[in-house]
């Protein structure tokens, strides 16, 4: 038995019952590592010395029967805008190369009193903007299913390295689709839970309206668990929540016969790949026949979702990223030593990559006077109009069903050259973080070319515990994620 | 009553058919990056202008929808209260927060930058 090829909740028990100690997991996780990050990149930073003390501490405190937690043991890896304290978090950008965050992010703080064993960071777009990874100032993450697709993005590294078995679960973190469209593209779960119920507390912020942190696992149960243990209320990030946290593992009964699914067709009616739309049909039928009701829900500003994105998740990262400056950490330009101005300019022109620079750009454009109320006061009223969409359409069903991503994951290099063709890849994805909703990607079938195709449920705000029902009952009854990338 | 005329002047032309067309030169690509504190290169200026060009002609199809009586979500949970007592609570010491500093004063605990007046 591989310790990396079981769910984390049985790996857990596992461990905690001594039939397999945190060290092996750990040493098991290691090693998948070494032997698959050449090929993928899908790490940043490895810190094997800090896991294995990890690990033995776990295997101790079990000799000495203390209580374990619920993550007791489980490697886990970390998308790199996230801040471990003592360890490199660069958000794969240059202008962060050699920073070393001085506090822990709540989600890391929980991580770890849960008992879960941090084995390094994951590689993503530079600063988390990009939906194929290739923004990294590291290089491109690369699909472990076909080294030469997207492994989509922002969260790509930590998406590639659960489907190539490296560790059971990764952090990632959600604007505008980062987790879910990754986990389409790499035939993972990834979840991103309501606004407001995980801390973004040491998360490297771009747009704080939009972010949300959130788990990648091979199954819906492990992102429950993992979920119960990020969310809550923090003193630290005053937009999170004080609803109450349930044990969303609970709330994994296998039913459906009691739920309505929401089907968007007019929405999904253009721009989506044949074997998407075949797998998505599938995934509606598969429910169907387990008892769903499908209900047909009409959506009509989500087309303007992608556009009304843009703009306000621009202007925040324009506003979030004038922190980079060039004093307080990260890189500073040695050509500029007799003005404060020409340090700034000089030092974010060499510290940021182009698509970065783009945002900042386009961020500060929709924000100046003369264009504010054109384009970002404009995007927000417009925002208010897609939440009725929503808010209307909970009325009448309990989730919405999309697909994930309108294409299997394309070559890398495909688009880079077209920033706007990109954007559009955000189309079923960007409304949940608009918003404020949960979402999640479910594997749903694969392409005759052997690519990973995901589907999305989106649920009410804060009712994670649906979702998750429905992902969880689809999962049962089907075994794409059982599937393993031959690498 | 110069300066009220070209207020008025500028109110106009923003609500002109509520519709801001987009064209860009590089002047003005010039003018953003100096708000946003990036010194571009050459390359990068002609590349924007294009790129940001095609992605704000996009984004302009927003204009077209009706969104009078409609407020701004800047927020999806902006009624929350996030208010706490005003006390005093421990902070990141200054060692640790300049630790990451390219050039810390380390002894003073400050940041040092370049000339900021007449530089």
């Amino acid at each position: 038995m591989n310790v990396l090829d079981i769910p984390a909740s049985t790996l857990r028990n596992d461990i905690a019952a001594g039939r397999v100690s945190a060290v092996e997991s750990c040493r098991a996780a290691l090693d998948r590592i070494a032997s698959v990050n050449r090929a993928l990149n899908a790490f940043n930073l490895v810190d094997g010395d800090r896991a294995m003390a990890r690990a033995q501490q776990i295997d101790d405190r079990r000799k000495a029967s203390e209580s374990l937690g619920p993550l007791a043991g489980i490697p886990i890896a970390i998308k790199d805008n996230i801040n471990v304290r003592g360890m490199l978090t660069t958000a794969s950008s240059r202008i962060l190369e050699d920073f070393i965050p001085p506090y822990d992010a709540t989600v890391v703080r929980r991580l770890e009193a849960a008992g879960a064993v941090i084995v390094g960071k994951t590689n993503c777009d530079e600063f988390a903007m990009g939906s194929s990874n290739e923004n990294s100032a590291f290089g491109p993450v690369h699909n472990p299913w076909a080294l030469d697709r997207i492994p989509g993005g922002s969260s790509g590294g930590s998406a590639a390295a659960v489907a190539a078995r490296c560790v059971p679960i990764a952090l990632g973190s959600d604007t505008g689709g980062s987790i879910r469209q990754p986990a389409a593209c790499c035939g993972v779960v990834g979840l991103k839970p309501s606004y407001g119920r995980v801390s973004r507390y040491g998360l490297l912020a771009f747009a704080s309206s939009l972010d949300q942190i959130g788990p990648f696992a091979r199954t819906v149960a492990d992102a429950a668990t993992v979920l119960s243990a990020l969310a809550g209320v923090d003193p630290c990030d005053a937009t999170t929540s004080s609803e109450p946290v349930p044990d969303f593992s609970v709330s994994l009964t296998g039913r459906v016969d009691d739920i309505r699914i929401g089907v968007p067709r007019a929405f999904v009616s253009e721009g989506v790949d044949d074997e998407v739309r075949r797998a998505y049909e599938g995934a509606l039928e598969t429910l169907r026949r387990e008892g769903a009701a499908l209900v047909d829900i009409d959506l009509p500003h989500a087309k303007y979702a992608v556009p009304v994105y843009y703009l306000v998740c621009t202007a925040e990262a324009s506003s979030n990223l004038a922190r980079y400056d060039g004093v307080k950490y990260g890189y500073r330009s040695p050509a500029a030593k007799d003005s404060l101005k020409e340090m700034y300019s000089r030092t974010r022109d060499q510290g940021f990559g182009p698509e970065v620079k783009r945002r900042i750009m386009l961020g500060t454009y929709v924000l100046s006077a003369g264009y504010y109320d054109a384009f970002y006061l404009k995007a927000l009223q417009v925002r208010t109009l897609l939440r009725r969409d929503y808010d209307e359409a909970f009325e009448r069903v309990d989730v919405v069903a999309m697909p994930t991503s309108p294409t299997p994951p394309f070559r890398l290099g495909e688009k880079t050259d077209d920033p706007l063709q990109m954007y559009l890849a955000d189309v079923f994805t960007v409304s949940a973080n608009l918003a404020g909703l949960p979402g999640i990607s479910v594997p749903c079938g694969f392409s005759t070319d052997g690519l990973p195709i995901g589907f999305q449920l989106m649920g009410r705000m804060f009712d994670e515990a649906t979702m998750l029902r429905v992902a969880d009952a689809y999962e049962r009854v089907t075994d794409w994620h059982q599937r393993v990338p031959a690498l | 009553m110069l300066q009220e005329n070209c207020l008025h002047f500028a109110f106009c032309i923003l609500n002109y058919d509520d519709h801001v067309s987009t064209t860009l030169t590089i002047a003005d690509v010039e003018r953003i990056a100096a708000l946003a504190q990036l010194e571009l290169t050459d390359e990068e200026k002609h590349l924007f202008t294009k790129q940001l060009a095609d992605i704000l002609a996009y984004a302009e199809q927003v204009q077209a929808i009706d969104t009078s009586g409609v407020p701004a979500t800047a927020h999806v949970n902006a009624i929350q209260q996030a208010e706490r007592d005003d006390e005093p609570r421990p902070s990141l010491p200054v060692d640790d927060a300049i630790v990451n500093a390219p050039d810390a004063a380390a002894d003073a605990g400050l940041f040092r930058v370049p000339r900021v007046i007449g530089g």
